[in-house]
This record gives C-alpha cells, sequence and structure tokens, in this order.
C-alpha cells in the first residue's frame, strides 16, 4: 500500500534499473510486488528455494535449469538482478535509434539467444557437447522415448548444426542454427501496461 | 471538595446506568430473542442496501485498452472502467495531479499466450527441413517457465483478491494517498463508525454468542439421552450460532434450502475462512469435524460434544487415515447423528476458485450434500490469509469491516457411481460446486500453497511433448500430432 511514487522511492537505483533494462516505473512496481510475494519471509533476496515453491515451475522439464540461470555464478537473487533476467524476455524494441555507444539492449535478439544457449551449456564452457543435449532432451522427452531414439535425436541436431565439426555446438552456430526462427516471438513475454 | 464531586458522581452513575440498560435492552429486542427464533427484522438488508448505495456508480463507458493503443509518446492514459463512487474520485484527483495510478490486479501482469504446445510447434516447423526435434523447443518451455516466475495461477488463490472499486477500507486499496479532502474525511468517518461504533457491539455479541454455547450446551448435556435432549441441543446450537452470525453482521442468502443436508450424510463444502462454518451451522444442525484444540476451542469444543456429538480428532490420531474413516463411517451409518460438515479443500482458498478436493471424504460411500458459499468481497474480504494473520487478528478484520455478504447453495444430494472411483466422485462434486458459486475450478492442490508439485504432474509433461515425436526416429517424415490436451490446462 502506499502511493506510487513512494513505493518506486523505496527501491534503490531505480532510474538506472528503468534505463538498463526498459521497463516502465508501472512495470517495476508489478515486479517488485512479485519479488515480495516471492520472497517470503521478507529478506530483500531471492534463494533457490523461493522459486522452487512456484508449482507450474516444478513442473515445468527444464524448471531446474531455469532456476540455474537466475543463479549461476551467485547464490541469491536482488531485486534488481532478478528485474535485470526478466528483462531478457522484454519484446523487442522495435522504435529503439540506434545509438553507436550504448551497449545492446537486453532483450536484444542476441542477449536472448544467449539466455537460451545458456539453458543447454551447463558447464559453461562455450559449446553444447553431446552429453549437454542428451540431458536436454531426456528432460524433455523423459521415459517416453528410448535411449537410442534420444541418441539419434541428439547425433542428427549436431550434424545439422555442427559446422566446423568439433562434436560441439558452438553459440555462433547455435545462433546460426536459428536464424529462420523468430527468437523475439518466442522468447518474448507480453508485459501488460 | 467532596460535596463538589457528589452529584457528578451520582450523575454519571446514573447516566452509565440508563445507558448500559438501553443498550442492553437494544440488544435483547433487535438481536438476541430474533435469533433465538431465527426471524430477522430486516436491519442489516437495509445496512447492506445503503452501503451498496454509496460503493454504486454511474457506470462509465470503458475505454480501450492503453496496452494495444499505445502511440509512442503519449500523455499518461488512464483506463477507466466500471468504478465505485470512491475510486471515481480517486481517478479525478490522479488527472489532475498528473499521477500514474496503479491499477487493480485484476488482468494479471502479463498476457500469457493461449496457444498450446502443438501450435507453438507447428509454427516452429514452418520454416525449414522436418527434424523431430529442434533447439529452438525449448524456448517453449523456458518462456513457460519464465512467465511462470513472473505470475502463476496457484499463488495467485492464495492471496486476497483485489478489488476493482474501492469500498472505503483500506486494506483492500493500493491506491489510498490523499487525492481529496472529501475523500479522507469520508474515510476517517468510516473508520470511526467501524471502530469506535460497530465493533464494540460486534466484539459484545460475539462474546454473549460464544458464553451462551458453552452454557447452554452444557447444561443440555445434563439432559438424558434421548429426543429431547437432540431437538434442545438443535435449538442451542441454532440460537448461538445465529447470534455469531449477527456479531458478523453476516448477511446471508441461502438458495435452494429444499436439498439441505439431512441424517446420516455429509455436507461438503468450499473453504475460505473458518467463518464458513458459522454460516452453514446457523442455517441447519451439523456434526463437526476436528482437531481437538487447547484453550478457548478446546472448552468450546467440549461443551459442544456434550449436547449432541461431534466428531473431535486427537492429533495422533489425524496421521491415522484408516481410523479417521471409520469414524467417519461410523457416525453416518448412525441415522440419529447429524450430517457431518466437511470442507474438503483442506485449507483457506481465496473465493476466487475451488481447488483438488481430497479423496478421503467421499471414499465412505454415503449421499454427499454439496454446497457451493460465495462472498461479495464489496463488503469486507472474508479471505483467511493464514500465513499472513493469526486467528485473533482475522477475527478483528471481520469485526471492523462494513459487512459480510454471501451466498449459500444449497446443490442436490450427490452418490458415487458403480463405475467412478473417489478420486473422480470429488472431481465431480467439486465441478458442481464451482459452476454454482460462480468460481474457477481448478485441478491444483490446495496442499500446494505449503507443499512440493508431485513428480506425476512432471511426468505428464514429458509425455504431452513426446507424443509429438515419432515412434521410429527412421523416416524424417512428420506423424500427423493426434488430439491432445492442452498443456497449460495442466
Amino acid at each position: 500500500m502506499g502511493s506510487t511514487n513512494s513505493t518506486l522511492l523505496k527501491i534503490p537505483n531505480v532510474e538506472v534499473l528503468m534505463r538498463e533494462t526498459g521497463f516502465s516505473p508501472a512495470h517495476i512496481i508489478r515486479l517488485h510486488d512479485r519479488f515480495k510475494a516471492l520472497d517470503k519471509e521478507g529478506r530483500g533476496y531471492l534463494c533457490p528455494q523461493d522459486f522452487g515453491a512456484i508449482k507450474e515451475l516444478a513442473m515445468n522439464p527444464i524448471g531446474d535449469r531455469i532456476i540455474g540461470a537466475f543463479f549461476s555464478p551467485r547464490e541469491t537473487v536482488d531485486f534488481h538482478t532478478f528485474v535485470k533476467i526478466l528483462a531478457h524476455f522484454r519484446p523487442v524494441d522495435k522504435d529503439r535509434p540506434k545509438e553507436p555507444n550504448s551497449p545492446e539492449p537486453i532483450n536484444s535478439r542476441s542477449n536472448k539467444l544467449k539466455f537460451a544457449f545458456q539453458l543447454y551449456d551447463q558447464d559453461k564452457d562455450g559449446k553444447i557437447s553431446r552429453d549437454e543435449l542428451l540431458k536436454v532432451l531426456r528432460a524433455m522427452l523423459g521415459m517416453q522415448v528410448t535411449e537410442e531414439q534420444l541418441e539419434s535425436i541428439a547425433d542428427r541436431t549436431i550434424q545439422e548444426a555442427d559446422l566446423d565439426r568439433d562434436d560441439a555446438i558452438s553459440f555462433e552456430e547455435f545462433r546460426k542454427s536459428l536464424e529462420k526462427v523468430n527468437i523475439d516471438h518466442k522468447m518474448s513475454i507480453r508485459f501488460l501496461r | 471538595m467532596e460535596s463538589y464531586l457528589f452529584p457528578f458522581d451520582s450523575l454519571i452513575c446514573m447516566l452509565l446506568g440508563i445507558s448500559f440498560t438501553v443498550w442492553f435492552t437494544l440488544l435483547l429486542v433487535f438481536i438476541i430473542v430474533p435469533a433465538i427464533f431465527g426471524v430477522s427484522f430486516g436491519i442489516r438488508r437495509l445496512y447492506m442496501k445503503s452501503l451498496i448505495k454509496l460503493f454504486e456508480v454511474r457506470a462509465l463507458a470503458e475505454l480501450q485498452d492503453p496496452a494495444r493503443t499505445q502511440p509512442l509518446c503519449s500523455p499518461p492514459q488512464w483506463c477507466f472502467k466500471r468504478l465505485a463512487w470512491a475510486t471515481l474520485r480517486m481517478e479525478r484527483g490522479a488527472k489532475e495531479k498528473n499521477q500514474h495510478l496503479y491499477k487493480p490486479y485484476s488482468n494479471g501482469i502479463i498476457a500469457k499466450e493461449p496457444a498450446s504446445l502443438e501450435q507453438e510447434i507447428q509454427e516452429m516447423r514452418r520454416g525449414g527441413a522436418e527434424p523431430e526435434f529442434d533447439m529452438s523447443d525449448i524456448f517453449y518451455f523456458c518462456r513457460r517457465g519464465v512467465e511462470s516466475i513472473v505470475d502463476d495461477e496457484v499463488t495467485k488463490r492464495f492471496t486476497a483478491e483485489e478489488l476493482e472499486s474501492w469500498n472505503l477500507l483500506t486494506r483492500s486499496n493500493y491506491n489510498f494517498h490523499h487525492i481529496s479532502t472529501r475523500l479522507t474525511v469520508l474515510w476517517g468517518v468510516g473508520v470511526l463508525i467501524r471502530y469506535g461504533f460497530l465493533l464494540p457491539l460486534r466484539v459484545t455479541l460475539a462474546f454473549t454468542g460464544v458464553g451462551l454455547l458453552v452454557v447452554l450446551t452444557s447444561i443440555v448435556g445434563l439432559f438424558p439421552n434421548g429426543r429431547m435432549k437432540n431437538y434442545l441441543s438443535d435449538k442451542v446450537h441454532l440460537m448461538c450460532y445465529r447470534i455469531c452470525v449477527r456479531a458478523l453482521t453476516a448477511i446471508i442468502t441461502y438458495h435452494d434450502s429444499e436439498n439441505k443436508p439431512k441424517n446420516g450424510g455429509i455436507c461438503v463444502a468450499n473453504h475460505t475462512s473458518p467463518i464458513d462454518v458459522i454460516i452453514l451451522a446457523s442455517d441447519g444442525c451439523y456434526a463437526m469435524v476436528g482437531q481437538v484444540h487447547g484453550g478457548l476451542m478446546g472448552v468450546i469444543q467440549r461443551a459442544m460434544v456434550k449436547a449432541c456429538p461431534h466428531i473431535w480428532f486427537e492429533r495422533s490420531e489425524v496421521k491415522d487415515r484408516h481410523l479417521v474413516a471409520k469414524r467417519l463411517s461410523d457416525h453416518v451409518a448412525d441415522t440419529t447423528k447429524l450430517p457431518i460438515l466437511i470442507f474438503p479443500e483442506g485449507t483457506c482458498i481465496n473465493n476466487t476458485s475451488v481447488m483438488m478436493f481430497k479423496k478421503g471424504s467421499f471414499e465412505i460411500g454415503c449421499t454427499v450434500y454439496p454446497v457451493a458459499i460465495k462472498y461479495d468481497p464489496r463488503f469486507g474480504d472474508a479471505f483467511w490469509n493464514s500465513s499472513k494473520f493469526g486467528m485473533v487478528n482475522y477475527l478483528l478484520h471481520m469485526m471492523s469491516s462494513w459487512a459480510i455478504v454471501c451466498s449459500v447453495w444449497y446443490l442436490p444430494p450427490m452418490s458415487r457411481m458403480e463405475e467412478e472411483d473417489a478420486v473422480q466422485f470429488a472431481n465431480r462434486v467439486k465441478a458442481a460446486i464451482a459452476r454454482k458459486g460462480g468460481l474457477a475450478d481448478l485441478l491444483w492442490d490446495g496442499g500446494l500453497k505449503r507443499g512440493k508439485v508431485k513428480e506425476v504432474f512432471k511426468e505428464e509433461q514429458q509425455k504431452l511433448y513426446s507424443k509429438r515425436e515419432p515412434e521410429t526416429s527412421a523416416d524424417a517424415v512428420r506423424p500427423k500430432t493426434g488430439p491432445f490436451l492442452n498443456l497449460l490446462r495442466l
């Protein structure tokens, strides 16, 4: 409770946050409310268990990877980090003027792809190895498909995407294999107001 | 000095004496006597109508949703929907001061794609060759996962419903800051009335009601078992619950009373707050089920059980499901005993939806009488958020609201059919209750408020995703995907 302005004032460095992420004040307030709702003990930061408490996320086959994307390399997530990571999912601003010196916005196509890449690349070596691909396939398909089928799917995927024949998919190869996909549509959440 | 004070002394005593007498007479005439006989003067309904007039508004035309008609640079837009007078004033005030208003939550923070997994993947496949798995398939799950981080269906049900229009209670409003003196004055007057007049009145009534319940049921308990005792016990229970109903200024409308639960059955209802018990029990006699408590609750429980058989479990017995089931079955088998009142959700939900019913009470195999309870949130939010407020705090909130207005629908009795198992029966009853009360029928378990999701749900998701994968990996021809569940509804 309290006025719009007073809630914004309670958040430190909120202007920087809005500038970096592109969220409007109304969005920041909503996200702040959501942050507080998830932070049940009111500590001011979130830990993996708080995300684990979201039932729909627990049901998601790659739920724990998504949680991992929030938390590695840190152990707790404060509000700023929370908003910055969620900013990846803002729709791309088509009308933004291209200033040559400004840093790339968090919700650019490239950054969205990087976020998705790290869901695959758990050991952070910059490549998706065959093993890592298998792990994701297993998570998404589970017991429904046999191990041989999983392996053949993995082999085929690597065959198609791996251009330099190192049996792993680098970020560039990942990006290239998805150049026809409308990433903005797939990796964006429509924030209301 | 003393002679100076004497006249004042006796004057004050006299005034106090008179006011007490007047107070108690009014109490007796207008509240206790009608409670005993189950009649009503209609004062509460009159009060409710005048409150409605205060909140109601001239309807304004709905402006378009700003999310769609947003030019690049524009003055702040306000979304006017049907508002209460108070909110209308706030909007005008905000416009004058050129502020952004914080809008009620009713639409959620994000727009979730209604497309199913099947449609999404078909779209993804449209460009290029046809592998069975694509690197971009992960996007769907990723996006849904992040969407649920920002806004999920379950957590929403365990916080109080937000109102579109303000009912002059600060606790249900997020916009309260000084907009106009007139509004603040009105709110202040409201506070005075509620805390200065209504609250003491209600607390007095509550104590009277509870006290009478304890005393009278103990007296009835001294009678020998028989028809007289049952008759008296019914009357006593009804009277005391009716006093409690007036203590909360609860205005209840009962529908379809011909379906009221009968002996030898189980009454199930959706659960929003502990007050549900009082609401149902003031219109019919039930056997309560619950854990034995200590303290005041314990005293009340022990007194009640003297007059007629209720089912109170020790804490240790609660874990033993067979024992619980046996005691319940024994009770319903005895047709002289009252119908059992059970809330199968197991926890308080915020009255916008009905969550999964626990199957225990549906395994007993007797007639089930479903009841739907729907509160009107305009007058005061009855939802008990047990993680936020304790019981006493909650009761204080209830007693300092304007009123509690609710509707109770008695649905026709249902029995378990031959082919159904307990879970299907429970879901059937749940759907009927949700439909009648106008609540959303959710598959989620209310126990998820505190517990973890079962593995079986994750397996369901995997199954659905994999169904679009072909059985043999040899051919690259993509099979025609058959109809399957919308992932989102799970």
